[in-house]
């Protein structure tokens, strides 16, 4: 994450606040975070508008006593890109920077850093959130792209530019902003939490005749998807193998077990993830993500379920889906997309994913092919279980039938080890009684 | 006065080719050629009243007065840039401007505060305007060699040896497209006459009969070149009357005889609409500028021409002739150096002109759009 | 509206002029009697008489100095130049009397002439006839220069000149004479100084033209068009005073500009116009600012090489693409 958006202030300037109180809520690109006072004091000064982006580092408040002079914390947070909070009793609450876990692979960087030396770093001298760092070469920009960049929070020495002599070009820039850090798959996002911006105005067309627009403002999390979806189909060579599965013994299954206790509300989904969790320990060759230098094998099952939220989508984790029961897996999910949706969820809840599911059949989807989380080996994309004649044995029976399609990274799967998983999962689906054997 | 055909004009050899309408005199410059008949005094008043007269000396005095004091304030930094002085040659300007009405115009180059002065723009106004004043003639933005007067008709004030003399021509060119008989009068030194604007000139001049009158101030110097140093063929007067101009030669050490002259040509340029070019003899005691070393030519000579001093040889035809006496004399001084003190005094106390004069008047539409 | 020429579109404008205003008045060389070098004053003597519309003896300097004289004394005159090549020999009165009388004066003598005549390049008339002299007299503070490239454009421009109060350089081009455009048909049709026009909407790059390159501007936008490359092509008309407004507007738009010009290169206007543009509109800029100019060579006779000396559509197209970073 390299942004966050300040979404609320919950104190203003002013009030006192005490250490671990909250301040204000942060939009990430997933979540919407509570920042917490790292000392007691007073609010004295707020540097940054609700709605207001902000890159990660930059000095958004100083707290402090009331009649502390902050003139010097004030100048140093307007200068360009200051280094950590400075220290005594006054403190300066950097943005809060939600960690990846240990465990979850570095996402990728957008670009491989060019080979060119004279395309490193150097500050070209702009203020602002271009970052000047150790000057070992030339950074070779247009005005126009170095302000682009600033305005995009983009750092230049992560881009090469395609310009005459190594230039970045206001092409590079556009590009680099389509671009991003991590890609959830490309579903369609389902409303279902009330609009959490104002309904930006009606503008009238220029072409005659034309449908009048609303421009919005794209959000954090449609800006991460934007940025990883491009990560992901591009660089990623993915391949396609389609299975059909006879799901009625496990839709029997379902009604079994859900008619045993009322509470428990075990869905199609739920098997699915438990199967696939299954058929990763037997399949670990799939159960993999690539790493530029190494591919990284999985002990055990953690499987990314995709739930769509409003104005996009999340894929919270069932870690360890292999040791989990059904029902846990069901309570957890549930639990899980709950949170999704009131954007709730901490970031070691929706990363580090070895394996993702992606589920359409509720929209009728018969069959989808869909993008894999990067840095995931593979993503099964299912569709609807739907009743259908097939040939058994010579006879044309009616089966409840449901495609499913896994997109796998050939960097890190080959196709017969994809198509051996998928049979696998194909199998225990079709017979569930191999979960327990 | 004399009206003499010769055969050859002064210091030249060259033959003269008499027109009818042509007047020719002959030059007096060298000292033995004058002579000062006392029978000639009446002729030599031109009928002129008293008044007129002692005003005639009165323009010439305070010209002197005022040139002595603009050199002094140079001296003292008061005028920076160029200082082109007129002492000496007083007679010319008061003798040929003294003749015009106030609707006629003159123009002239940039030793020309005299001629600024006798056309009728205040001793005030053009000290002011050497020191660089926002009460100056030009509000401080001409100086020493671009002094403008609209309500008196003084049209420049130009510094480029012989440009006023195209300039002239057209201002003559538009009297006669208004219908007017305004007379413009052009001066200009005998080095300028070998600038192609002089030839340009004086031939549309003649082809389309235009209303000028071209006062050549032949001081015999420009700047630090002799007049046999610069030009082939020296007489002026026949220069012009290649170009069927009529000419004449002129004493330019007495006021008398250029006013004669002038009166001349206006009648030529006010009844014919034709063009007279004057050649006027004179010298000028100062060097070109304040800053000329004067090493081109003797103390000795310039004594010789001293004793030509036009007022010292107006003085002694007024005083001779009884129209003003060595009192009224003296006590004219007195006012004058009353009246020049003033002038600088002014000067002295004329602020400078605002910052924002800077970049008033480069146009007269003025732009709507952007700076430039 | 009517369809006329570049020359018949000039001869109406002096032509509505002197009927308006007693004090307007013509002269150069030939402008009376042979009907004008290139015709564009035809007719005016027989309509006007010989007080009005003078023919001069070969003498630049002369009549340009009587023009200015004749104007310091309340008159308004048109001085032409047979081309403005021969300009160069009135230059002391144009720079030194025309431009500079009102300020040294201290406001007290305006100066309202046009010298007007053909500038730049004809067919072959070699290197003393050639001269496209717009930054010569642009650099003069007091002095303002009008180049227009149309039919229209010409004949609002001279009238807006010949009324303007100061000396107006009026710049035509003898390629253009025989050019035809729309003109209004109001005999008080009139265009201000000082404002350029958009002759070609665009998006994607931004070309200054002005005069003879001004055609050949609209041709490479077509195949630029083409090309995918959306260009706006502006004409400043006047080039003192500078509209550099509209210039800037249209590069913060695009992003990257192409100056066209038939002149050198060396101090002229396109490096002008350059210059405001970097101090202008620097952090707009995806690309250097580009020139393409006439050769830095005087002009030679040979047709071949002429040709070579004049900028082309290839080469607008071509330097349109490098700042659009295409191959």
């Amino acid at each position: 994450m390299e942004e966050g958006q300040l979404s609320r202030w919950l104190k203003k300037e002013g009030d006192s606040v005490a250490m671990g109180e909250p301040l204000a809520e942060i939009d990430t690109d997933k979540a919407t975070m509570e920042m917490q006072a790292l000392t007691s004091g007073v609010l004295r000064k707020i540097l940054i508008k609700e709605g207001e982006s902000a890159p990660l580092g930059q000095v958004i408040a100083i707290v402090g006593e009331a009649d502390e002079d902050i003139s010097e914390l004030e100048r140093k947070a307007q200068a360009p890109k200051t280094e950590a909070a400075p220290p005594a009793s006054t403190q300066a609450p950097v943005e809060e920077q939600p960690s990846e876990p240990s465990t979850a692979a570095p996402p990728p960087s957008p670009q491989p850093p060019p080979a060119k030396p004279e395309v490193t770093t150097g500050g070209d001298g702009r203020q602002g959130d271009v970052v000047a760092a150790e000057a070992s070469g030339r950074l070779i920009v247009s005005p126009l792209a170095a302000r682009m960049a600033a305005e995009a929070g983009i750092d230049l020495r992560s881009l090469s530019g395609s310009g005459p002599g190594g230039r970045i070009i206001k092409r590079d820039i556009e590009d680099a902003i389509t671009r991003g850090q991590e890609v959830t798959a490309p579903e369609r996002a389902e409303a279902a939490q009330p609009r959490l911006r104002a309904v930006p105005p009606l503008q009238q067309p220029t072409i005659a005749g034309a449908s009048p627009f609303r421009d919005e403002p794209i959000s954090e999390i449609r800006k991460v998807i934007a940025r990883r979806l491009v990560t992901s189909l591009g660089p990623v060579p993915h391949f396609f193998i389609t299975t059909e599965i006879e799901m009625d013994r496990a839709v029997q299954m379902r009604r079994n077990i859900n008619a045993l206790d009322p509470d428990l509300k075990i869905s199609i989904n739920d098997i699915i993830v438990k199967v696939a969790a299954a058929a990763l320990i037997q399949h670990p060759q799939v159960n993999a993500s690539f790493q530029e230098r190494v591919i990284r094998y999985y002990e055990r099952a953690d499987i990314g379920v995709a739930v769509a939220i409003e104005d996009g989508l999340i894929t919270p984790v069932v870690r360890s889906a292999d040791q989990k029961s059904l029902s846990e897996i069901a309570r957890e999910l549930r639990d899980l997309a709950e949170r999704a949706r009131a954007r709730k969820l901490r970031p070691e809840e929706y990363t580090g994913a070895g394996f993702s599911i992606s589920n359409l059949g509720m929209f009728g989807i018969d069959e989808f092919t869909a993008v894999i989380n990067p840095p995931e080996g593979a993503i099964v994309a299912v569709g609807t279980v739907t009743p259908k004649p097939v040939v058994r044995e010579d006879e044309i029976v009616v089966r409840q039938m449901m495609r499913a399609t896994m997109s796998c990274d050939h960097r890190v799967i080959d196709g017969a080890t994809g198509a051996k998983f998928l049979q696998t999962l194909k199998k225990i689906l079709e017979n569930p009684l191999y979960l327990v054997v | 006065m004399n009206k003499q055909s010769s055969d050859s004009g002064p210091r030249t050899g060259a033959k003269s080719r008499s027109a009818t309408a042509v007047i020719e005199q002959e030059a007096p410059t060298t000292p033995e050629h004058t002579s000062r008949d006392s029978s000639d005094s009446e002729q030599n008043l031109q009928g002129l009243d008293r008044e007129t007269l002692r005003d005639l000396y009165y323009q010439m005095l305070l010209i002197r007065r005022f040139e002595e004091k603009s050199a002094e304030s140079y001296s003292m930094g008061k005028i920076g840039g160029f200082c082109h002085l007129y002492i000496g040659q007083e007679a010319v300007a008061v003798g040929t401007i003294s003749a015009i009405r106030p609707d006629d115009y003159v123009l002239a180059s940039y030793r020309e505060h005299a001629h600024a002065i006798a056309k009728g723009i205040s001793p005030e106004a053009v000290m002011a305007e050497l020191y660089g004043k926002a009460g100056g003639c030009s509000r401080g933005k001409g100086g020493s060699m671009h002094m403008f007067d609209k309500d008196v008709n003084f049209l420049g004030g130009h510094a480029i040896v012989g440009g006023q003399i195209p300039l002239a021509t057209g201002v003559a060119f538009a009297s006669k497209y208004k219908g007017t008989d305004q007379v413009t009068l052009c001066f200009f030194g005998e080095a300028a006459v070998n600038q192609g604007a002089f030839h340009e000139s004086l031939n549309m001049a003649q082809l389309w009969k235009l209303p000028c009158i071209y006062v050549c101030e032949n001081n015999q110097y420009g700047m630090g070149t002799s007049l046999e140093r610069a030009m082939s063929f020296q007489d002026i007067s026949q220069k012009a009357r290649a170009y069927e101009i009529a000419a004449e030669h002129v004493d330019g050490m007495d006021v008398l005889a250029v006013r004669a002259a002038t009166e001349r040509a206006l009648e030529r340029a006010r009844k014919q609409s034709l063009p007279t070019l004057l050649e006027v003899h004179t010298y000028r005691f100062m060097g070109h500028s304040m800053s000329d070393p004067g090493k081109y030519r003797t103390r000795a000579e310039i004594e010789k021409y001293q004793e030509r001093d036009p007022l010292k040889l107006f003085s002694a035809t007024l005083n001779e002739n009884g129209i003003v006496s060595e009192n009224e004399l003296a006590e004219m001084d007195e006012k004058v150096r009353d009246r020049v003190e003033r002038a600088a005094r002014f000067a002295d106390e004329s602020p400078e002109p605002a910052s924002e004069e800077l970049y008033t008047d480069v146009y007269a539409s003025p732009i709507s759009r952007g700076e430039i | 509206m009517a369809v006329i020429t570049m020359r018949e579109a000039l001869n109406q404008a002096i032509r509505e002029e002197l009927l308006r205003d007693d004090s307007v008045f013509l002269m150069g060389e030939e402008v009376a009697a042979y009907d004008g070098a290139y015709k564009v004053t035809k007719g005016l003597l027989e309509e006007f008489g010989d007080k009005r519309v003078i023919d001069t003896p070969i003498t630049e300097l002369g009549f340009a100095g009587l023009g200015v004289g004749a104007a310091m004394a309340g008159l308004r005159p048109i001085v032409e130049f047979m081309t403005f090549n021969f300009s160069i020999l009135a230059t002391d009165q144009i720079v030194n009397s025309a431009a500079k009388m009102l300020y040294m004066s201290g406001g007290q003598f305006k100066i309202p002439i046009v010298f007007r005549g053909p500038g730049g390049s004809a067919f072959q008339v070699s290197s003393q006839h050639s001269q496209a002299l717009e930054s010569w007299y642009a650099y003069f503070p007091g002095l303002k220069v009008v180049i227009p490239s149309t039919p229209a454009d010409a004949k609002g421009l001279l009238k807006s000149a010949i009324r303007d109060d100061d000396p107006v350089i009026f710049i035509e081009q003898e390629r253009m004479y025989g050019i035809k455009g729309e003109v209004p048909e109001d005999d008080d049709f009139t265009i201000p100084l000082g404002v350029a026009e958009i002759k070609r909407e665009g998006t994607d790059a931004t070309i200054v033209a002005r005069s003879l390159m001004v055609p050949t501007a609209l041709k490479a936008a077509e195949q630029l068009e083409q090309q995918g490359v959306s260009c706006e092509v502006i004409d400043p008309r006047t080039i003192r005073p500078l509209d550099i407004e509209t210039i800037v507007k249209s590069v913060k738009k695009t992003n990257r500009v192409v100056i066209a010009e038939e002149s050198h290169p060396f101090c002229g206007v396109a490096a002008e116009i350059s210059a405001e543009i970097n101090e202008r509109a620097f952090d707009y800029l995806d690309a250097p600012v580009r020139r393409v100019s006439g050769e830095d060579v005087p002009m030679p006779y040979a047709k071949n090489l002429e040709n070579l000396a004049i900028p082309g559509v290839e080469q607008i197209v071509e330097a349109v693409r490098d700042v659009a970073y295409l191959e």
